[in-house]
């Protein structure tokens, strides 16, 4: 069922299971990431979107009682390499050691916005300057770009030094998206990003994500099953932690797709 | 079903809301009861009763309440006895204090946390008097051997003392404050790369710095009103412990704090004496420091729920 893509793929998931406890969110989960076009996930709650993508920056390792299972690669490197259940806090034993420099490959916007308690300029100079950036000038041009890439600069040029908490959900989730690019990610996962904000500036943030999926690989969780079709080349739905159907996103969304939950989901019967 | 109350249960609504009334007034009525009662005792010397002169209560060094033909009550050196003895406290207490409240709350397993939090609440219950006993005996004998000072009983001994009495205080509101910090800044965080020292560095101080004040505050309101255990470990000299020649600050002096002064000399003096009156100006003076203290604390932890 995996579509071919013309991209060689960016990231690789063979057999990923991870569980909370006794409890599976993900069950031997496969599937192919393309390199550098937006990559759509959708499922109903709880089928283990979220999982996944902390999987995938290795943040799974800061919950206590998860256990995983299974091999991520990314570009061919082990990020997970588990063949029997490990405990999440032990991952750097069987995959990728330096999970603190893997995390800045990453860029992760969490479905509610997030500002840290600091000035919108150290919100998003905060993952540059951890990265060793000291020089002002180059701090303040990756702040002008990453807020314009978000959408935000226009807003907030003019008041770069209020408390990032300070601003309205909507823009506080763009000041996300612009920290979460603030370290050139190679890949860009979006985790429901459009529930704090309005309509209109989704759209906006859906024509930035249009722009950036020539530069990185852009993973998008969504429930609004519309927003995958409006941006996604390919689209997995996930169900019960796992994989249902994987394919371009249009077979997806014909209402012909091979399996009939998927049909039931985007027709909006369940979920 | 009967739907209006009887009597009976009236009666005994208003018995308990008054009762109740009673114990929250009564609060208030204690504080202005005793600070009325402070300052009926020592305020008559503030309105220049015998030639009392304040500049010079607390700008002489001179402390001799018992002489016979001249007796001088100046405070200077038992302010700065309690001065000295409680920054270095502080000094000593607070960095050990926010490392053990980011090791409770950042690094440390559910088990070892609540096993620490037993123990530091231990560390709190232990009556000052045997902190004191503590300071007299143990420290005094290290102190003594350590620098090779003759008498252990020095700045140096009540600071350490005070310092780990008030290390539970900073600890447990320090972990309150760090905890009040959301998860989700923890995750936005470390999503972003960050280590744990950046986090903590980065993030979780700056988030939870005004209730990390509070915590050195109150430590600090602690030190000052301290008695029994600075009384006895500090060796209850008057004595300035601060002068010009290197080092400049003597921890290895004995010193006598305001609070020991007014705990070691009220019984002996006459009721209504000058020198009874002057022990009860200190303790408006020390009452006055306290108060200040713990209102900036108190508008510190106040900020802090505003936000």
């Amino acid at each position: 069922m995996v579509a071919t893509s013309q991209n060689p793929s960016k990231i690789r998931i063979e057999n990923l299971g991870v569980s909370y406890g006794p409890d599976p969110a993900l069950r031997s989960l496969s599937m192919d990431i393309p390199r550098n076009e937006v990559f759509g996930i959708i499922g109903p709650a709880q089928s283990g979107k979220t999982t996944l993508l902390k999987t995938l920056n290795r943040t799974i390792d800061l919950v206590p009682e998860a256990s995983v299972k299974g091999s991520v690669y990314i570009d061919d490197e082990a990020v997970v390499d588990a063949p029997e259940p490990v405990p999440a806090k032990s991952l750097t034993r069987h995959g990728l050691r330096d999970v603190c420099g893997y995390r800045r490959r990453i860029g992760m916007v969490a479905p509610l916005p997030v500002g840290l308690p600091m000035t919108i300029y150290d919100n998003v100079a905060f993952a540059p300057r951890q990265a060793g950036v000291k020089e002002r000038g180059q701090l303040d041009e990756i702040v002008e770009r990453c807020l314009t890439q978000a959408a935000l600069w226009d807003e907030v040029k003019d008041r770069l030094t209020t408390l990032g908490t300070k601003l309205s959900g909507g823009q506080q989730q763009r000041l996300t998206i612009a920290r979460a690019l603030s370290h050139e990610p190679e890949v860009l996962c979006l985790d429901e990003f459009s529930i704090a904000i309005d309509p209109v500036t989704t759209m906006r943030i859906e024509d930035v994500l249009r722009e950036l999926q020539s530069e990185m690989t852009i993973i998008l969780v969504t429930n609004l099953v519309q927003q995958a079709r409006r941006l996604a080349r390919q689209t997995a739905f996930i169900l019960n932690g796992e994989l249902v159907e994987l394919d371009d996103t249009e077979a997806i969304f014909s209402g012909e797709a091979n399996d009939p939950r998927t049909n039931e989901f985007v027709s909006g019967i369940f979920g | 079903m009967r739907k209006s109350l009887t009597t009976r249960q009236i009666v005994a609504e208003w018995i308990i809301e008054n009762l109740i009334r009673l114990c929250g007034i009564s609060a208030i009525l204690f504080v202005f009861g005793i600070f009325f009662f402070v300052f009926r005792e020592g305020a008559p010397l503030l309105f220049g009763e015998g030639g009392f002169d304040l500049i010079k209560f607390l700008t002489s060094p001179e402390w001799y309440p018992s002489s016979n033909s001249n007796p001088r009550y100046g405070i200077l050196a038992l302010i700065l006895g309690t001065a000295s003895v409680s920054c270095l406290a502080v000094l000593i207490s607070v960095p050990f204090g926010l490392g053990a409240a980011i090791f409770i709350s950042e690094f440390c397993g559910p088990k070892l946390k609540e096993g620490l939090k037993i123990v530091i609440e231990l560390l709190a219950a232990i009556p000052s008097v045997v902190w004191g006993f503590i300071g007299l005996t143990l420290m005094k004998g290290i102190i003594e051997s350590v620098f090779g000072v003759p008498f252990g009983l020095t700045v140096l001994n009540g600071a350490i003392i005070l310092a780990l009495m008030c290390l539970p205080i900073i600890v447990s509101i320090s972990e309150d404050a760090l905890r009040a910090v959301p998860d989700s800044y923890r995750e936005a965080a470390q999503g972003l790369g960050a280590t744990r020292w950046q986090l903590i560095y980065r993030v979780l101080l700056p988030a939870a710095k005004n209730g990390l004040l509070a915590a050195v505050l109150l430590g600090v309101g602690r030190a000052v009103g301290e008695t029994m255990a600075v009384l006895m470990a500090t060796g209850h000299a008057v004595n300035i412990p601060i002068d010009g020649t290197p080092p400049y600050f003597h921890a290895l002096d004995s010193v006598r704090t305001l609070t020991a002064t007014i705990a070691a000399e009220l019984g002996e003096t006459a009721q209504g004496s000058p020198h009874y009156r002057v022990l009860f100006l200190i303790g408006i003076f020390l009452f006055c420091i306290t108060f200040t203290i713990n209102l900036v604390a108190d508008l510190v932890v106040r900020g802090i729920r505003k936000e």
